[in-house]
């Protein structure tokens, strides 16, 4: 495995403190940050390839780029630490033991795009990780690394940290900005993008917790060699959370030019009990699935998405045989119905009938049209939203009917299941 | 101003406008649920898509500022089919409820469904259930199940009114409307949200159930109720009257003025319609031997008449109304003048004062205060003011009054006093719509016709001169002001009555400055300022 990054220092004991953080090299990149102008941090994460590891996987300097010049309002940062994607705990892992890497970068990010405030918006069900990184806050505040003039640099930065109530739609940048001003966390209407008019009408960046956690290295080690670890599109390494049918579930750091099979075989260790691998879902709930036979992908950005897949937040989602393909979707359905926001009628309406459909078909009362229905309400939705969290549905949706139709017939044809003869899912039409 | 082309046509509009309203410039509809011009964008019904060149996705045309050199499509294939699903996604929960929901035969979704939907039902799920019949307020009742959630009537409250008594709660599609806790929807606006609504969301509670719309009149006129004078419709119902037990005005609606009211009119206004069919004078009367007696109009003008020649000019006042059109002030002037009558007013004080805000509300409850005003209904020189009569009314030096409108014994003035001055009046005429302290008292009662009921003009407190409109026959026998009055000059020789008001228009644009140059026709949708007000200081 390359050297790792993001999680080196995991291991070590008390890694969450400012002491283990300090001992191991931490503060050494906002040190040297001070000594470059802002221009220059942005040329260096320019060069990393640094790309957005929240989901979208945006060019993070492009994205520094959108704020306005002229602006007379103040800038804000705000930290996406609403982790929230199904098949998805990595910015809980760096919330935990590495707290000081997330003040770290942040500092350095908002020094960059010259914001004196920071949100951190933490995942309500993040109890563990909310403590952690407040105390983590209190003690940079304690040592002067945060507050007025930063190690001296006469830079200064706030942060408030707001605790999200739940809703996974509080993770889609516009979503939180709404529920942090304190609204209803409805995505808000694009343009204008949050760069020029985001939180509390402040032009505003959202950032990832990872995505922020890299920015340390990439100024102590340079933007170069932080590129050089990816492909020509992408810099660096990521966190690859893999959870599902395999022997060792959990986080793994690699290089984004790693393909999906190293990271099952090799590192998760493959299929339990010797059963075959029957689909992946690389990136999160919101990407589409791929069949066994399409993993020897590399899980960059462009790589996955060459793949008719999406990097998304890197969250692998692996179904081993056994895996009733129908289910899986019902699954997902009902989260998706469950979180969409309810503002858009396309996705208000058709997240809640797919499922239906979805629950009807798994209780044997399927219907010979209901896989066509299924792909064209998805399709006809497709695209005409506000915010992304429709498209994502949709993802699963088209990928799982197109890829594995045949379960689908079985199930409509047969009134059960053909992976799982006599199964009964409970829990249907509940929500 | 841009200049850009929507379906082959080219249009220059103001800068700023949205697609919507560009294409409607030329005549074109973009179906819209949850735009609505006087509130904020929400881009929530995803309905308005429209294809722009150079765009690979099509866009939401209420949240897209029409720019220089745009090329807008509203009609490519690929638009008509999104509008078709986001018609089925609108309906799949929907109740489907139409015989038995208020709104249809007004409601965008049956039309855009006849519009712009028209394919076969294929959802053949449980719907979602939500509550029904639930009071938000003394006037909006909600069906959460017909609710799009397009968010109009949270954003009126909390745009317009700003008073946020209403918000959208839950989450997908078990979203619903509602009040947030301990919440009343009881602003004094409150019954805009149920116009704005485009489904049968939110209905009026006066309304509900009473009639069919399709079998409504409409009218355009303005509101009586304050001097703000907000356009409205007058909506009514004569081919069905068993449907709402006989009464003709089933609702009014505000019509929208960008000078005076927008597209908003106050709840007091809204339902301050009941005078038009209830407790209405339906006949001429005259009192003998204490009781009131049925006659016809042929004997109640002669009496008038006779009553008029036999007092002296000294003995007789003439109090008018701000209730009453300019034209028939103009005639009541006029009568003054051929009469010789100098004691001439318009004015009562209110019983309580007038409920005021800083939106559209005036204290001045009286839709023609500034048109009484410019035409000058006012005491001749040394004639008697109203007050002034009432005395000269208890001193026997007045003895005959004619009252329009004004119910005396309730007003701002001391009640003891008033009933004793028109006790010792030897013949006080009553002419008025609604049965009150007057009738009881008049000696001769002349029945007139409401607001709704005739035409004429108005000038609200700002000095807009605007249309009001018949509606309605007059109801029973009454006569509008302007025909008692041109009959009662016609009578004393002082030329022939006037057909319509608008020939008394144009003698009141001849004879008083103010009105100089203003026709019934310019006049138009929206009104014009008093030449005063339009030429500024110059009077």
């Amino acid at each position: 495995m390359a050297e790792l990054l993001l999680m080196r220092r995991f291991e070590i004991p008390d890694s969450h403190t400012l002491r283990v953080y300090r001992e191991t090299g931490g503060y050494q990149g906002l040190a040297k940050a001070f000594g470059m102008t802002p221009v220059a941090i942005l040329d260096a994460v320019k060069r990393s390839n640094l790309r957005g590891l929240g989901g979208a996987g945006f060019p993070t300097a492009v994205k520094w780029g959108f704020l306005p010049k002229d602006s007379p309002k103040p800038r804000y940062l705000v930290v996406n630490a609403d982790e929230g994607e199904p098949g998805t705990f990595k910015d809980r892992y760096l919330l935990e033991r590495d707290p000081h890497a997330l003040i770290e970068g942040m500092t350095i990010a908002a020094y960059a795009i010259g914001s004196h405030l920071s949100f951190v918006y933490i995942r309500g069900e993040y109890i563990k990780p909310f403590r952690i990184f407040s105390a983590a806050v209190h003690e940079a505040y304690e040592a002067g690394l945060l507050g007025k003039g930063i190690l001296g640099s006469g830079f200064d930065l706030e942060v408030i940290i707001h605790r999200g109530a739940g809703a996974y739609i509080c993770g889609e940048e516009t979503g939180l900005i709404s529920s942090l001003e304190g609204k209803k966390g409805w995505p808000k209407l694009k343009p204008p993008f949050p760069a020029v008019r985001g939180a509390f009408d402040c032009p505003t960046i959202v950032n990832n917790v990872e995505t922020l956690c890299h920015l340390p290295h990439i100024i102590t080690l340079g933007g170069q060699w932080f590129a050089a670890l990816g492909t020509k599109t992408q810099g660096g390494t990521r966190m690859y959370s893999v959870s599902g049918h395999v022997v060792r579930p959990g986080v793994y750091e690699l290089p984004v030019t790693a393909t999906l099979r190293e990271l099952i075989e090799n590192h998760a260790g493959g299929m339990p009990r010797g059963r075959r691998l029957k689909a992946v879902v690389p990136g999160g709930s919101s990407a589409q699935i791929l069949t066994a036979d399409e993993i020897d992908v590399t899980m960059d950005v462009d790589g996955l998405r060459d793949a008719g897949t999406m990097a998304g937040s890197a969250g692998v989602i692996v179904m081993d045989e056994s895996t009733c393909i129908p289910e899986a979707l019902w699954v997902l359905a009902r989260f998706y119905a469950h979180e969409s926001c309810g503002q858009c009628t396309p996705c208000r309406e058709s997240t809640g009938w797919v499922e239906k459909i979805l629950a009807r078909i798994l209780s044997g009362k399927g219907r010979p049209e209901d896989p066509d229905n299924l792909l064209d309400i998805a399709r006809r939705g497709a695209g005409t939203t506000i915010c992304a969290f429709y498209d994502g549905a949709v993802n699963p949706y088209l990928s799982y009917v197109e890829k594995f139709r045949s379960e689908f017939d079985y199930h409509i044809h047969h009134g059960e299941c053909d992976v799982q003869p006599g199964r009964v899912v409970t829990g249907l039409g509940t929500r | 101003m841009p200049r850009l082309t929507i379906d082959g046509k080219e249009i220059e509009v103001p800068a700023g406008a949205n697609l919507i309203e560009a294409a409607r410039r030329l005549g074109i509809e973009i179906p819209h649920y949850c735009y609505h011009p006087g509130l904020s964008i929400a881009g929530q019904c995803r309905l308005c898509m429209v294809e722009l060149e150079k765009n690979p996705r099509p866009q939401i045309a209420c949240n897209m500022v029409a720019m220089d050199g745009m090329v807008v499509h509203t009609q490519t294939p690929k638009v008509l089919e999104t509008r078709k699903s986001i018609m089925e996604f609108h309906l799949i929960n929907h109740p489907l409820d139409c015989p038995v929901c208020d709104q249809a035969g007004e409601c965008w979704l049956q039309i855009y469904y006849m519009k712009h939907g028209l394919y076969d039902s294929r959802f053949v799920e449980e719907k979602v259930h939500k509550p029904k019949a639930v009071p938000l307020g003394p006037h909006v009742i909600l069906d959460a199940e017909r609710c799009i959630l397009c968010s109009r009537c949270t954003r009126f409250c909390d745009e317009i009114t700003k008073t946020g008594e209403l918000g959208i709660f839950n989450r997908g599609d078990h979203s619903e409307v509602g009040l947030f806790p301990g919440k009343v929807l009881d602003n004094r606006y409150s019954g805009n949200v149920v116009d704005i609504c485009p489904v049968g969301a939110l209905t009026d509670r006066d309304f509900r159930f009473q009639v069919r719309v399709w079998y409504l009149d409409t009218q355009k006129s303005v509101c009586p109720g304050c001097s703000r004078g907000c356009n409205i419709e007058i909506h009514s119902n004569v081919r069905r009257p068993h449907h709402a037990q006989g009464r003709r005005v089933a609702r009014l609606k505000p019509r929208y003025n960008p000078h005076v009211n927008d597209w908003w009119i106050c709840d007091a206004g809204r339902y301050g319609f009941g005078s038009i069919d209830q407790g209405r004078i339906t006949f001429p009367q005259l009192r003998e031997g204490g009781l009131l007696r049925e006659v016809t109009w042929r004997e109640a003008l002669a009496l008038l008449i006779d009553r008029l020649r036999a007092y002296g000019p000294d003995e007789i006042g003439l109090l008018a109304s701000p209730e009453m059109t300019n034209e028939e002030l103009f005639l009541i002037r006029r009568l003054a003048e051929t009469l010789g009558v100098k004691n001439l007013d318009f004015q009562v004080p209110p019983r309580e004062p007038g409920d005021e805000d800083d939106f559209l509300l005036r204290a001045d409850k009286n839709p023609n205060t500034r048109g009484a005003e410019a035409i000058g209904l006012w005491p001749a020189d040394r004639g008697l003011d109203a007050w002034e009569m009432l005395e000269a009314l208890r001193r026997e030096q007045l003895k005959c009054l004619w009252v329009f409108h004004h119910d005396v014994t309730r007003c701002g003035w001391p009640e003891g006093a008033v009933l004793e001055a028109l006790q010792a009046a030897q013949c006080l005429i009553y002419t008025g719509s609604n049965v009150n302290g007057m009738t009881e008292r008049a000696h001769l009662v002349l029945p007139a016709a409401t607001y709704a009921e005739k035409e004429g003009t108005f000038t609200n407190f700002e000095g807009r001169v605007q249309r009001i409109r018949k509606a309605l026959p007059p109801l029973g026998d009454s006569r509008a002001d302007w025909e008692i009055l041109g009959e009662c000059l016609e009578a004393l020789n002082a030329g022939p009555k006037p057909n319509r008001p608008e020939e008394v228009f144009r003698a009141l644009a001849h004879a008083v400055p103010a009105f100089a140059g203003l026709t019934y026709r310019d006049l138009g949708e929206y009104g014009l300022m008093l030449r005063e007000v339009a030429h500024g200081a110059s009077r």
